[in-house]
């Protein structure tokens, strides 16, 4: 038996070991070909009410593939290495975002 | 010219002279229902029909000479077909339109006195259930519908790509304020987004609601601090009175909880509007039990389907509502479920006999109620839960959460390790169906507490192939 830990949590796919970039790169995929519109957000000290983190340039309405966004990702995280970063989607015909999980946290060993 | 004035002649006419038109055409504007009906023998399926849509709009079992002062071309509900139900002995689909005026505007309470009463009564019918409802978009939009919707909670939330976990806090009676805190805790902090009040928690002798309503809102702040991410429990604010009712969501806002809860059939369909009306004048989501519904809908000659009360909830107002789990039934049924979770939450629904749908429904951009799966569920049928009801669905374990060896904290973590394991599979393209329990092997690797879980409940086989030929 075990005592879960107290952790951090920052939303879905945050229960999973660090995502590879590989990982990361088919999740965009799915995001794009259910028509989302990719996004970068990014945030020091982000609270649970925080429903706006900062975000990275414009939502990356030309990104064909996850490539694009994982060079965007990797911008992001060198001007910005002490923040969170997460990935954003919108849906402009549901006129909502549809997507929100977290790629990037300072410390972590990943990218 | 002379304009006939109408003649009164006392007397029983058949109802079918009035009430049977098989050659009208319904309006856009009518409001549509289909009845399964099983006519006493002897009576012909066409006097029936005629008989249901008279009891339920302007007729009555004699003349009255009151008639001729008004125009019953304008009010009477029409039986435009009747149809015999394929497989049935003396059971028919009766098809009865219903012109707009006979409403009041943003009531259910009023559709339904209309629709369901007398009528389920009426001695020249063994059996009659009310199987759908077309609501014209002209009344939909007296409706405000639910608070807030499925979009605007995952805003509020933060909540975004998959369906939302929940738990019911167990033993459902008996436990003290505090104690009841504690588990409520032990959950959201192990990675649940909501705990929920068992629907007879009202305020009873051994937790009165006020000592429930703050050592509960204590929980979701310290688990909220300690996580960083936003939780809720559904308070369950259903009362006596309805101003009873009002003084419990009034003091659940105060405390700033997030969510409350209401058991819409036991509670009735004008409290229940009052109170999701309030809910969306005042932020607070608003969780929605269907105590009683098997009592109304669990026949299937005599009744009420639950899509009728889906419907009708949706109108009155709620952001979620219990569904079933679907898992384990027979794949009609599955079909059937799916059905009516559509007409929750999609804005227009076609006509499809093969998943109960009677009617193309359109709601006119009406808010979606999400579906709440509860009961008996666990970490095996997270795949399957994923598959089926996609990503605006609330999937609740109680048992799964609570049951676990190591306490409601890792039986959380358990259920979401599992939860999002699926949601990566799926978006990487993998099928839930053939291979959700090597997903959830795999997770077990690295979660010792999906492992635990795993380890005292069993796996499940699914049988999706069947679903495609419903």
């Amino acid at each position: 038996m075990k005592t879960l830990p107290k952790e951090k949590r920052y939303e879905t796919l945050s229960f999973l070991p660090p995502l590879t970039d590989q990982q990361i790169a088919k999740q965009i995929d799915y995001m794009i070909s259910q028509g989302s519109i990719p996004a970068i957000e990014f945030e020091e000290n982000p609270l649970p009410g925080d429903h706006h983190w900062t975000l990275w340039k414009l939502p990356l309405f030309d990104a064909r593939n996850a490539q694009d966004v994982l060079n965007e990702v990797r911008e992001c995280r060198q001007e910005y290495s002490n923040c969170y970063i997460r990935i954003a989607g919108f849906d402009n015909i549901r006129q909502c975002q549809t997507f929100s999980f977290i790629v990037y946290k300072p410390n972590a060993n990943r990218f | 010219m002379v304009q006939t004035k109408p003649k009164f002649e006392a007397g029983v006419k058949d109802y079918r002279l009035t009430y049977y038109t098989p050659d009208y055409t319904p309006k856009d504007t009518d409001l549509l229902a289909c009845f399964r009906m099983s006519p006493q023998p002897g009576v012909p399926p066409e006097e029936a029909g005629a008989a249901v849509a008279a009891e339920s709009s302007t007729g009555t079992w004699t003349t009255v000479w009151t008639d001729n002062l008004t125009d019953l071309d304008r009010y009477k509900g029409r039986c435009y077909e009747v149809e015999a139900v394929p497989g049935e002995d003396n059971q028919y689909f009766c098809f009865v339109a219903y012109p707009l005026d006979l409403f009041e505007e943003g009531s259910v309470t009023n559709v339904l006195t209309s629709l369901v009463g007398n009528v389920f009564g009426f001695k020249a019918l063994r059996a009659l259930r009310l199987e759908d409802i077309r609501f014209p978009v002209a009344l939909i939009k007296t409706f405000p519908g639910p608070p807030h919707g499925i979009t605007v909670e995952r805003d509020k939330l933060n909540k975004y790509g998959r369906p939302l976990l929940g738990c019911t806090i167990k033993p459902k009676l008996g436990l003290s304020a505090k104690n009841y805190g504690r588990a409520v805790y032990e959950c959201l902090r192990g990675g649940l987004d909501f705990t929920k009040d068992d629907e007879n928690i009202n305020s009873q002798p051994f937790m009165r609601w006020r000592d429930r309503f703050l050592f509960v809102q204590e929980a979701i702040v310290k688990s909220q601090a300690e996580t960083n991410e936003i939780k809720g429990h559904y308070l369950n604010v259903t009362a006596g009175t309805c101003e009873e009712m009002m003084k419990r969501a009034e003091f659940a806002k105060e405390i700033g909880t997030p969510i409350i809860m209401h058991d819409f059939l036991t509670g009735g369909f004008t409290a229940n509007t009052t109170l999701s009306k309030w809910c969306r004048d005042n932020g607070l989501l608003l969780h929605i039990h269907r105590a009683m519904h098997a009592v109304i809908d669990r026949q299937r000659n005599h009744g009420i389907h639950f899509r009728v009360l889906a419907k009708c909830l949706r109108l009155s107002g709620g952001d979620h509502l219990h569904s079933g789990t679907v898992v384990g039934k027979l794949e009609g049924e599955r079909g059937i479920t799916m059905g009516f979770v559509d007409l929750m939450r999609e804005d227009y629904v076609e006509e499809d006999r093969s998943r109960g749908i009677f009617f193309t429904q359109d709601y006119a951009s009406m808010g979606g109620v999400m579906p709440v799966a509860s009961g008996g569920i666990h970490v095996w049928h997270m795949p399957a839960l994923v598959e089926i009801f996609g990503d605006d669905s609330c999937l609740q374990f109680g048992g799964g959460t609570l049951g676990h060896p190591w306490g409601n904290a890792p039986g959380a973590t358990a259920n979401r390790v599992a939860l999002e394991a699926c949601v990566q599979a799926r978006n990487e393209g993998r099928s839930l169906a053939r291979e959700g329990n090597d997903v959830i092997r795999e997770a077990c690797r690295w979660s010792p507490e999906l492992a635990a879980a795993c380890e005292l409940w069993k796996e499940i086989t699914f049988e999706f192939e069947a679903m495609d030929t419903i």
